[in-house]
């Protein structure tokens, strides 16, 4: 007899089903970068050729990618949680109005984004041609995410109650900002930059336009790469791309996770 | 005990918030609280308690005109930084990061107490409100209880001239409530503090605070000890708020120096004169009917309910509104049956706007 726990196989079939359909083309993709030649299949037997192709020619963009996202979600703590606060605490109309101003960049394509900073501030040769002009249009893009999620947390009651309890303890703004709210909304800033490093790793649009042939990041070599090399040095790129970011996920959410459960609300 | 705290008087003097959308929080109010005494702000919720708390704690600025004074100095200008009082908010707002330890003695580390003089403050705290061994948990780890005195603790480590309480027992269940409140009481009367209770529990403000001001509509209606509130209310309003009562009417025509109870002309007392009178439901006395007996009035009982420690029953009299009498448990009085009633004449509460106006 069934277990009423378990569930019915017509869902388990689905379930099935639905996680083949997903995984099927990373698999394939996979399999292309590691095979001899692609239109043959695995008869033409494996290599690690195109793997080393890739690392040579789009390795550095690797390291920079990870770099931008750090750099990105540094930026986003600086300029995100006090603007998050700023935000939450403000009761004016125009505060509102930033609020929205602020998301815009994830509504309009990144192309349109991109194409107002080079028109801003394409004149500045040194700063075009380098990876801060890419860490700016990042930071544009990935702003909203950190201040709607730590600013929702701002904005809760608790929150509210803690400051003015640092304040009838004599804290003053510096002394109750780190030492009391900043620890307090930690898990909604922990959350914040992982979607912000995530963000920032996967960021093509934008980055695609803010791109100089010696700025490339991991998506915009990728493109390049199924642009302009043979199938299956695009399929070993994604498999690079997979090696590197996913590790790096698993641990920042392992972080994330450890905080979250240390902190105790 | 060690801890010696400073017992300050607070004036509160024509102290009025009117809000930005032209609302008024309070009306001009003064208010006076002797040093070391606990007085609890009493009222339904948005009667301008919680504004009067937290304009006497600086976290609200009062309009032109008002003044706060703590012992003589006065301090309206003051943020609640500088004001010097403790506060415990209605959910207590423990920093949930940090340890017990960490919370009691975060305004001492605050004002650059040394560690060894922090270590030994918090500790004698943790012994009065008997946390011992639970110093390095954090507020989730605790009970409702145990956040309470963490917070009472953390309140009054800075040794604040003012001790200000904001609901402190609503965020508890009922049961753990009436021994917290207790305790809570316990403990104001050790540390002697100046204290002022926010609550809309009569039984904690009478339960806890040495003076009841009773609010309503934005203005404190009366201010006097819990006693004196419940039995001599200035207005109906602190009659029927601290407490539960009766309304009496006494007829429109014919003899109007009576009230007519079921056959009972009761005299009126000395006093106001008005057309309503208060009764407690336990100033009603209900006897089994002895037919003729001179001095009782007669009402039908209409319903029965066993409370546990007492018998509520409601009660017909011709010519009143249905009367509601507290009876002892074993009362005999059942649904149906004709019962004897009296009220003795002095515990007619006179139901009189002007007499408060006056």
């Amino acid at each position: 007899m069934r277990n009423a726990r378990q569930a019915p196989w017509a869902l388990v079939a689905l379930t099935a089903l639905v996680a083949l359909f997903m995984a099927a083309p990373i698999a394939l993709s996979v399999m292309a970068g590691l095979v001899n030649n692609y239109s043959v299949g695995l008869q033409s037997g494996f290599t690690l050729r195109w793997l080393g192709e890739v690392w040579e020619n789009y390795g550095s963009t690797v390291t920079w990618s990870l770099t931008l996202a750090l750099l990105c979600v540094a930026g986003n703590l600086l300029l995100g949680v006090p603007c998050a606060y700023a935000l939450a605490r403000s009761r004016s109309r125009w505060a509102r109005l930033f609020e929205e101003l602020l998301t815009l960049p994830v509504a309009v394509p990144g192309l349109a984004s991109a194409l107002a900073l080079i028109l801003a501030s394409g004149q500045l040769s040194s700063f075009r041609q380098s990876f801060a002009f890419i860490l700016v249009g990042h930071m544009i893009f990935t702003l909203p995410f950190m201040v709607r999620t730590v600013g929702s947390a701002f904005q809760k009651d608790e929150l509210r109650s803690l400051e003015e309890a640092a304040r009838s303890l004599g804290a003053g703004f510096a002394q109750r900002f780190l030492g009391v709210l900043v620890p307090a909304v930690l898990p909604a800033i922990v959350a914040g930059s992982l979607m912000v490093f995530t963000l920032s790793v996967g960021e093509f649009n934008l980055t695609w336009m803010l791109h100089t042939p010696l700025t490339r990041t991991l998506p915009v070599g990728l493109a390049d790469s199924y642009a302009s090399m043979r199938i299956e040095v695009g399929s070993a790129y994604t498999l690079v791309f997979l090696l590197v970011i996913l590790p790096v996920l698993w641990g920042l959410q392992a972080v994330g996770n450890f905080i979250e459960k240390h902190h105790g609300t | 005990m060690a801890l010696e705290l400073e017992r300050t008087r607070v004036d509160i003097v024509q102290c009025a918030k009117t809000y930005a959308g032209g609302a008024r929080g309070l009306h001009p109010t003064d208010l006076a609280v002797e040093p070391g005494e606990v007085l609890a702000l009493l009222g339904p919720s948005g009667c301008g308690k919680t504004t009067l708390l937290r304009l006497i704690a600086g976290l609200e600025a009062p309009d032109a005109g008002s003044r706060i004074a703590f012992g003589g100095t006065d301090v309206t200008q003051l943020p609640i930084e500088r004001r010097g009082v403790g506060m415990v908010f209605q959910h207590y707002a423990l920093f949930p990061q940090m340890t017990v330890e960490g919370n009691i003695g975060y305004g001492l580390k605050i004002r650059g107490v040394p560690e060894a003089e922090r270590r030994r403050v918090v500790g004698e705290l943790i012994d009065l409100v008997r946390l011992t061994g639970l110093e390095k948990r954090r507020p989730a780890e605790l009970s409702g209880g145990q956040r309470q005195r963490v917070a009472l603790a953390r309140a009054v480590a800075v040794r604040p001239r003012v001790l200000l309480l904001d609901e402190p027992l609503t965020a508890l269940d009922a049961k753990l409530k009436e021994s917290l409140r207790d305790e809570l009481a316990e403990l104001l009367r050790r540390l002697h503090i100046t204290a002022i209770h926010v609550t809309h529990d009569q039984q904690e403000a009478l339960a806890i605070a040495d003076r009841l001001a009773v609010m309503q509509a934005g203005r404190i209606v009366q201010v006097g000890d819990g006693e004196t509130l419940y039995r001599t209310p200035a207005h109906p309003f602190v009659a029927s708020f601290l407490g539960r009562v009766n309304r009496l009417t006494r007829p429109t025509t014919g003899l109007r120096s009576c009230i007519d109870l079921g056959g009972l002309e009761l005299p009126l007392p000395p006093g106001p004169d008005c057309d309503a009178w208060l009764v407690r439901p336990e100033d009603v006395e209900v006897e089994p009917t002895v037919l003729g007996q001179p001095g009782w009035g007669h009402a039908d009982v209409t319903h029965r309910s066993f409370l546990g420690d007492r018998v509520q029953l409601t009660l017909d009299v011709p010519g009143q509104a249905p009367l509601r009498a507290d009876v002892a448990r074993d009362h005999a009085a059942r649904a149906g049956d004709t019962v004897a009633i009296r009220i003795a004449p002095h515990r007619l509460m006179p139901l009189n706007d002007e007499a408060h106006a006056a």
